[in-house]
């Protein structure tokens, strides 16, 4: 089964090769439009810490210091919609709209419904200053919202606070292995673009895993290695980094879609809907595609043990 | 593994939404409150200490229960996604509370509006238009342009552009009544304040920083964010996203500091209901010296005159005596000026022997006369023609709509399908928001309703403007040309579809497909 998903991957990316380059994210044709601040948003956000960062000690932690120390440093703009969070502005409504069609369908949800996620919980791992919680509260789930920066939680507090509906969020500064403890469970799981940022992608996975329902559903999306492999040749030698046995710490890195199915399926999650993100510079729009090239996201069912 | 395949389709489907077309309901008890009441607040709201439990809070307060106003509401109160919000809508109007009733042998207004197929489709959706064809209406499938020099003229025919109809000639009054109507038959939380917006405060910042946090309680918090509405009765309330639909003097818009770009011509328009010895169902427009004079069916022997001359003699037709006015109009329609239209001076023959294949029935069609107007029947009214065209149409908690963020000259009776086009965006960009869970007043959301719209809406007032330039001064022997391209239009079919289609509301002119 997942054979053939790896082969239909394959094939995105040489189409990707043929068509010479990330034309998405290729600012010299023209250095002025949105491309540059997605490839700018894209270096800040994505970019790797290659020197070698100080893991955390020997505990089963998804913290990364160096990533969670960025996103620390720009708390601040979360909201605003022209700041550095624009991608994930920009992007929200059309992976709300993924979200909104997939869990609708899997939960027997009335699509036509204002407030169709009524009577489910949600955990929205890795909430930053709560751009996700704050709709998926308004679709009438209830949400709890977790990040390991102690700052995006007191934004997303303060914010959420402006909006009786939203202020209905629990916000927590902690992370998934932490509510794992804690024996939390939730019908729905979601991580989107969190996991390029963890210590350890596949301990990651199996928190969210744990953390879910079992039937319940398990949301992650985040960008493409193929991606960078193709623009700088560091991620080439990453690529090879991969086949490195477990636990070097050098696995954490971006993930190809192939790989996230796998590590997904070892926490007992299969992987049922997979789509892309492209954007159109034109519109300054995000839509689905098939094309899990660049930016993708994957919906998996928590197999019922 | 099917279900990987499967993605496309799923992509493909997910603006679920868009797809959902209204639905109504009709069995539900009238809900429309007539009296602003405390009871109104947003239940969902945390309970919050002292005073503010007063001020009504809403998801929307439309401002302006105009016909543009009430088709908003109409609107969000048909679509699955909307029909929960609450909605307040502000206006002094009693017509809003009081219910008139219309009587159908009434004289019918001088104020009447031309409605286009997607008009009345937006009507149909809304479930108002069945109470439109309870009253007075007039449904035209044909329309004559022709030129005081008798050189040219054209037929339009609602088959060139497969359609039934050109268009709908509606009272204002019945175009309102039959959306309260509509309105009051919905299951649908909304409020009428029979007052007038005074003053607004809209939140200043839109981001949130970690300093300045614990400073307020969390309840005047919740209320930071929305708007709060300031009524000329001395009441408040808060809504998420106010709607200017208050016309084209928008306080709004003036609140928001929304600038507008317009300009006057020094014309006036006067306008009336005048009765003819036969029902009527063509739309006439002659060109004179001076401008334009159209003759508008609105059903019975009725017709509706809208006439462009100078301000002076505006206000000179404004007074004369009833029987020496009719003696005017009916020179102005046909007798005066000159000659009617006989022969195609450009030879037509020959032109649409070259063009066969696309040339429409109608090209061939014989111009005819228009009804001779025996009596007036309605009061007089005259007022300047200018168009206006706000430079933003949103910005963080407002959005404009109708004449409030255009208005037009009334020539081409498209005044009102424009705000009808922004009801049937704004509704949509708002549904969609909320299938997302998006804030409904944000920016970010509201802009796709502005870039839906503005577009459309510029390039019918260049038309517009581009009509009157072309139609407003007499030119003398330019007169020929224009006469020219009124043969042009007759017998080049492609072009003359696009005409039709543009002035009924879809949009298409050649140059922006
Ligand atoms: C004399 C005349 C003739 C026209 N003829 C035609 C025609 O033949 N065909 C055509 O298509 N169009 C015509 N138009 C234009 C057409 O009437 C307008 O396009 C249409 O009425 C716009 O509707 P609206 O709801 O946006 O604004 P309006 O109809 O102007 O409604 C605005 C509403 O807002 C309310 N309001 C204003 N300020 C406040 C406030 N501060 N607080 C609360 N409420 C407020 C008013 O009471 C009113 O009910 C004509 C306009 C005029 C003036
Ligand atoms: C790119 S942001 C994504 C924010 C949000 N999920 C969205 O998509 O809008 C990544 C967030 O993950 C948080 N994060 C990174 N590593 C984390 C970890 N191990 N546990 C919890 N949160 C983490 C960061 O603090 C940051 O807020």
């Amino acid at each position: 089964m997942s054979r053939r998903m790896f082969s239909r991957s394959l094939y995105s990316l040489q189409y990707l090769s043929r068509s010479g380059g990330f034309s998405p994210h290729n600012s010299s044709i023209n250095p002025n439009s949105k491309h540059t601040v997605l490839a700018a948003f894209g270096r800040f956000l994505h970019v790797r810490p290659y020197a070698t960062t100080p893991q955390p000690s020997a505990s089963a932690s998804s913290l990364n210091q160096t990533e969670l120390a960025k996103f620390a440093a720009i708390a601040d703009s979360w909201w605003d919609a022209e700041g550095p969070f624009k991608p994930l502005h920009i992007m929200n409504p059309t992976r709300l709209a993924f979200l909104r069609s997939t869990l609708c369908r899997h939960f027997g949800k009335d699509p036509f419904s204002a407030r169709p996620f009524e009577g489910l919980k949600f955990v929205d791992v890795g909430c930053g200053g709560g751009i996700l919680s704050e709709p998926l509260a308004r679709m009438g789930a209830s949400v709890t919202g977790i990040d390991a920066v102690e700052k995006n939680i007191k934004i997303a507090r303060l914010h959420a606070d402006l909006d009786p509906i939203a202020s209905s969020i629990e916000y927590r500064c902690t992370t998934a292995e932490n509510l794992v403890e804690e024996q939390m469970k939730f019908d729905a799981v979601i991580a989107l673009e969190v996991i390029e940022h963890v210590a350890d992608p596949a301990e990651f996975c199996k928190s969210l895993s744990t953390l879910t329902v079992s039937n319940g559903a398990t949301i992650i999306s985040t960008i493409n290695r193929s991606m960078r492999a193709y623009a700088t040749a560091i991620i080439a030698a990453e690529y090879i980094l991969h086949w490195l046995p477990k636990g070097t710490h050098q696995w954490s890195s971006f993930l190809t879609p192939e790989e996230l199915v796998l590590i997904l399926q070892r926490a007992s999650i299969s992987v049922e809907e997979m789509a892309g993100f492209a954007y159109n510079p034109l519109t300054g729009q995000w839509s689905l595609t098939d094309n899990i090239g660049v930016n993708f996201i994957a919906f998996g069912i928590k197999n019922s043990q | 593994m099917s279900r990987l395949i499967a993605t496309r389709r799923l992509a493909s489907n997910l603006f679920v939404p868009r797809l959902a077309t209204r639905t109504f309901c009709t069995d539900a008890p009238t809900k429309l409150n007539e009296v602003p009441s405390g009871s109104q607040f947003n239940k969902e709201s945390k309970e919050d200490e002292g005073f503010m439990n007063d001020v009504p809070q809403h998801d929307i307060a439309i401002v302006g229960g105009g016909m543009v106003g009430m088709a908003l509401a109409c609107s969000l109160a048909s679509m699955p996604l909307t029909k929960h919000l609450s909605i307040a809508i502000i206006d002094s109007n009693p017509a809003l509370s009081n219910r008139p009733v219309i009587k159908k042998d009434d004289p019918p207004d001088p104020r009447v509006s031309t409605v286009t197929p997607a008009t009345i489709s937006l009507f149909k959706d809304i479930g108002a238009w069945e109470y439109v064809e309870q009253h007075r209406h007039a449904y035209f499938d044909k329309m004559q342009v022709w030129d005081y020099t008798g050189f040219g003229y054209t037929r339009y025919n609602a088959r060139d552009a497969d359609k039934d109809v050109l268009g709908c000639v509606v009272e204002n009054k019945v175009l309102h009544k039959s959306l309260l109507s509509s309105l009051q038959n919905k299951d649908f939380n909304n409020t009428i304040y029979s007052t007038r917006l005074s003053s607004i405060s809209l939140p200043t910042r839109s981001s949130v920083s970690s300093a300045g946090a614990s400073v307020s309680s969390p309840s005047s918090k919740n209320l930071a964010n929305l708007a709060k509405l300031d009524l000329s009765d001395g009441t408040s309330l808060y809504a998420k996203l106010v709607v200017g639909a208050d016309g084209s003097k928008s306080r709004v818009r003036e609140l928001a500091g929304i600038k507008t770009t317009g300009w006057n011509y020094s014309q006036s328009a006067v306008i009336c209901t005048v009765e003819h010895p036969m029902e009527n169902f063509c739309a006439w427009q002659r060109f004179l010296p001076a401008g334009p004079i159209a003759l508008l069916p609105i059903g019975d022997n009725f017709s509706n005159i809208v006439w462009t001359m100078s301000p002076k003699d505006a206000s000179n037709h404004k007074i004369m005596n009833e029987d020496d006015f009719v003696v005017a109009v009916n020179h102005a329609l046909d007798s005066g000026y000159g000659p009617r239209p006989e022969s195609r001076v450009f030879g037509g023959d020959v032109i649409s022997s070259f063009f066969r294949p696309d040339v429409t029935s109608s090209a061939h069609e014989r111009f005819e006369p228009p009804p001779k107007v025996v009596k007036l029947a309605s009061d007089r009214m005259a007022f300047p023609l200018s168009l206006m065209h706000a430079n933003q149409y949103v910005s963080k908690r407002v959005v404009l709509i109708g004449d409030a963020a255009h208005t037009v000259h009334p020539l081409a009776g498209q005044g009102v399908n424009m705000g009808y086009g922004d009801v049937s965006s704004l509704s949509n960009v708002i549904a969609d928001g909320i299938a997302v869970g998006s804030d409904i007043g944000e920016v970010t959301l509201l802009k796709k309703y502005e870039s839906d719209r503005k577009a459309a809406n510029i390039a019918m007032m260049a038309v517009l403007d581009g009509f009157q330039k072309a139609y407003s001064v007499d030119f003398g022997p330019v007169n020929i040309l224009r006469a020219a391209a009124f043969n042009g239009a007759n017998v080049f079919a492609p072009l003359k579809k696009n005409i039709i289609s543009y002035a009924s509301g879809e949009f298409k002119l050649p140059f922006l497909s």
